[in-house]
């Protein structure tokens, strides 16, 4: 069934909420100033729940089936959690209440700074950034503070061609130019390269550790030293932490900020694009520069440090997404060090499983051992004249969500699966099997997947229409 | 599963990963707690609350408390909605997409703009971006100006977006009737916008018709924000006096406070700067069938496409929080979101004649929603003290935001508040 839009629904002088009468007088108001209010549709109570039950029935969240979309650590997210941010003294809290009367909600800030730097292995941590780029951002800021107190601005930054777009833009922000880096034939970086164009006008060097290949940077301790002697910081993308909890110590990496997407390894939900929480955790040295304020205890009290002049300031009206910091602490408390390391075991199994189930089938970009996620590509299936679209889109006839797709920028036609820790083998196996199903129908009938999706509300769309002729508004 | 991947043990799976970055002890996390414990631990955390929810928080600035009717958490809490990802594939998400759509056409509508973006993190996040994107349309110009009337949070945040810029932040100051005075605009000729909340942080309902006169003819662009949409309902929209940006914070629309996070940064502008716009798009397209649907769109202004010349680093929006806001408007309506802001107003003003009577000094003349500012004489201090024994939060000190204004205090009032709380305040104040 089809379900219209807000507007081609209701009648005027519906309501869909109560609104409480007047106990007060009319007060006369500035007839100037005022105006008509907005053209909103009157909808009754019932419209509306139908309407978004409605809409909910056309999507697909991980509650539903298996999301193996690389790069987006796209695990369940435990109901518990969900419990704990939405307890009315934690969603009733203002932020604007004096020390004293909040020390609940800061109490929370506060553990859950000490455990993202415990396990991060880093020294100090704010969680004011809203989103994973919003931190990369506040860790750009961080750079530029601390070149500015060395006293000497940077203009440049090294950045690897497997990095996320996010990196390279928050760079933009803070006027650094970016040196693109290009991965050597092993998927990973070359030191030599990082040695070349490493110099004192070039401000540090932005990594993703696993990169979104999947693999692990291992020359990255001698990256930073490179980076370091020449008086530069190594900034990791924590994206992909997934894959390295309890099994690497980003200090000893030789990073210096790091950023984490709460709402990818830390099992907080992503409500369809958000919202999200991006945490940025520094060494020690760095922390003055860190976002303000952060959460102190006296030993007695939790405070909002009121004085850090050195800070890059303030990067979110209040705290940040708050009730995405709830959702993370609870993981972390219901998982412990051991079961936050086997996550990261399991992830990491569950991938090499996937990638060496797949492996004849699927043209595998690098055949070496892969962490929490794997890239494929279409390379053997071009010469049916079917692409990594065609393949993502009969996926979704069979119940799965697709894998992230065309990225990577470096293999061409990629397809990077993700499958996560939260999956069972049976569900490895099954997608596996059907994976290779859709491969064989490549050969025999490759025009099921060009004409896929079949099952959905709507079949393939025309986004080129779109962009071309935008209507962004109804 | 070992034998299949042709390793011995999870040590071999890692062997990528040098010693040298090894994690070599454990992690010194709390030992993992059940379902049953996690709820001892967290109710303990929220006892040490001294406001409680039965408190009455006479507090906003920029965080508001109006009810929520129950369907909203309940159809939003849906784990189709909840449990998603960006929708890049559009044809799994049609639910999140048309919403999405919806929302950016009724938040269009309200602000008074051709176009509405998918989301923004925050309102103050949001005006930072505001004002990039005006530098962006204004091309060689460098300077942009802010009120200080408007939220000192949403400033601070301008500051650090601009502080590895060579742009610069010039300062408006306020009138004694609490409107920013843009008289010296008049000297200005390179300023490429021009910022201003309404209502202000103190409440204060700017006048933006004439506002966007005084901008626009020094050739800069009009950034409307604010911080209680709520008054859209009663008062004229920015765009509708011609603001060119319009952002600002979206809480207001159905979420909790949830001690400032998550809001809703809400952000639109004119047609002819759409391609100037940061953030996603949903725009309506058609299928192979020719059938109505929606995707991601003009991702070509964005960061995964175009990397460092992006409109903006951002990424993920507020996903859900926006659909929770169409939610909220949808159930209101046009007539109920009318009612209501006139409700929210009446009341705010019951609160300000009744401090002003008893004794309490008013410190701005002009026109106000939801928010006010007065001025105690003694130390008003105590009758707080007193007030919130009776579980009543009366207002926020501003002497920390603005020097001189240490006795003075910002109130809020919304439809939450029953007359006979608003009575209990005035009259300890009249004591």
């Amino acid at each position: 069934m089809d379900e219209p839009l807000l507007w081609e629904r209701g009648k005027k002088g519906r309501n869909g909420m109560s609104i409480p009468e007047s106990d007060v007088p009319v007060s006369s108001i500035n007839e100037n100033l005022c105006g008509e209010g907005p053209d909103f549709p009157d909808l009754s109570e019932v419209e509306v729940v139908r309407h978004y039950t409605r809409l909910s029935q056309w999507n697909f969240g991980i509650d539903t089936g298996m999301y193996p979309l690389g790069s987006c650590t796209m695990k369940y997210n435990p109901k518990i959690n969900e419990k704990h941010a939405g307890a009315v003294e934690i969603t009733a809290a203002h932020p604007m209440l004096d020390d004293e009367y909040c020390q609940g909600t800061l109490r929370i800030i506060y553990e859950l700074q000490n455990y993202l730097a415990e396990i991060t292995g880093l020294d100090v941590v704010s969680v004011q950034p809203a989103a994973g780029a919003h931190g990369e951002l506040a860790g750009m800021l961080i750079f530029e503070a601390y070149h500015r107190s060395k006293g000497k601005k940077r203009t440049k930054i090294l950045m690897p061609d497997t990095a996320h777009g996010t990196n390279p833009a928050s760079a933009a922000l803070c006027g650094y130019k970016p040196i693109p880096i290009k991965s050597g034939d092993r998927g990973i970086l070359n030191v030599e390269q990082i040695r070349e164009l490493m110099d004192d006008e070039t401000a540090g060097i932005m990594i993703t550790n696993p990169n979104t290949l999947g693999l692990f940077e291992q020359n990255i301790r001698e990256i930073a030293e490179i980076v370091h002697d020449k008086g530069g910081l190594v900034y990791g993308d924590g994206a992909n932490m997934n894959a390295v909890m309890g099994i690497a110590d980003m200090k000893k990496c030789g990073v210096d900020v790091l950023h984490l997407n709460l709402h990818k390894t830390f099992s907080t939900p992503h409500g369809g694009g958000g919202p999200g929480a991006g945490p940025v955790c520094v060494i020690e040295e760095l922390a003055k520069f860190l976002p303000a304020p952060r959460v102190e205890f006296d030993g007695e009290m939790y405070r909002l440090e009121s004085d850090r002049p050195e800070s890059v300031g303030r990067m979110h009206c209040f705290h940040g997404n708050y009730g995405v910091l709830v959702r993370a602490l609870c993981y972390i408390l219901t998982m412990g060090a051991e079961n936050l390391k086997k996550a990261t075991q399991y992830a990491v199994l569950n991938a090499s499983y996937i990638k060496v189930k797949l492996k004849g089938h699927l043209h595998l970009a690098y055949d070496r051992p892969c962490m929490h996620e794997v890239v494929f590509s279409d390379k053997k299936q071009l010469e049916f004249k079917v692409t990594t679209l065609d393949i993502a889109k009969r996926l979704m006839d069979t119940g799965y969500h697709p894998p992230t797709i065309y990225f990577p920028l470096v293999v061409p036609g990629a397809i990077m699966i993700e499958p996560t820790e939260t999956e069972s083998l049976e569900e490895l196996d099954t997608f596996v099997e059907v994976v290779k199903e859709i491969v064989r129908e490549a050969e025999t009938t490759p025009e099921l997947l060009r004409n896929a999706p079949q099952r959905f509300k709507v079949k393939r769309l025309d986004e080129t229409q779109a962009a071309r002729k935008p209507c962004l508004c109804g | 599963m070992f034998d299949t991947i042709g390793v011995k043990d999870f040590d071999e799976l890692f062997e990528t990963v040098p010693e040298s970055c090894r994690y070599d002890k454990k992690m010194d996390l709390p030992e993992p707690k059940t379902e049953w414990s996690l709820n001892t631990y967290m109710s303990e955390i929220r006892s040490m609350m001294e406001v409680t929810p039965d408190h009455t928080v006479l507090i906003g600035a920029g965080r508001y408390q109006h009810h929520i009717p129950a369907t909203i958490p309940n159809i939003m809490g849906r784990s189709e909605f909840l449990t998603a990802y960006t929708p890049y594939q559009p044809e799994m998400a049609q639910g999140t997409l048309q919403g999405l759509f919806e929302y950016q056409t009724l938040t269009a509508r309200l602000l008074g703009v051709d176009v509405a973006n998918a989301s923004m993190y925050d309102g103050a996040s949001g005006l930072a971006e505001a004002l990039l994107m005006g530098l962006r349309i204004g091309r060689k110009k460098k300077r942009v100006a802010v009120s200080t009337a408007i939220h000192p949070h949403f400033r601070e945040v301008v500051s650090t977006y601009f502080l590895p810029t060579d742009f610069e932040v010039v300062e408006l100051p306020f009138l004694d009737d609490g409107s920013t005075d843009l008289s010296s605009l008049a000297d200005e000729d390179d300023l490429a916008a021009v910022a201003l909340q309404s209502p202000n942080f103190f409440g204060v309902v700017e006048d933006m018709d004439a506002a966007v006169t005084a901008i626009h003819n020094i050739g800069a662009l009009c950034v409307a924000c604010f911080s209680e949409p709520m008054s859209f309902g009663l008062f004229k929209s920015p765009g509708s006096c011609g603001a060119d940006i319009v952002c600002g914070e979206g809480q207001s629309f159905g979420m909790p406070i949830s001690f400032g996070g998550p809001g809703l940064g809400m952000f639109g502008c004119r047609e002819k700067f759409v391609r100037s716009m940061p953030g996603r798009l949903v725009g309506e397209t058609k299928d192979l069938d020719g059938k109505r649907g929606f995707v991601l769109t003009l991702s070509t202004r964005e960061q995964h496409i175009r990397r460092e010349k992006a409109t903006s680093n951002i990424c993920s929006n507020q996903g859900i929080c926006t659909l929770t806001a169409s939610m909220y408007m949808a159930s209101l309506g046009g007539t109920g979101l009318r009612k209501m802001a006139r409700l929210n107003y009446d009341k705010t003003e019951y609160l300000k004649k009744g401090l002003l009577e008893a004794g309490a000094k008013g410190c701005f003349s002009a026109q106000t929603f939801n928010e006010f500012v007065v001025e105690f004489s003694n130390d008003f201090s105590l009758v707080q003290k007193k007030l919130m024994e009776k579980g009543i939060v009366a207002g926020l000190n501003l002497g920390r935001f603005y020097p001189g204004f240490e006795n003075r205090y910002l109130f809020c009032v919304t439809e939450t508040v029953p007359k006979e709380v608003l009575d209990i305040v005035i009259s300890e104040v009249k004591k």
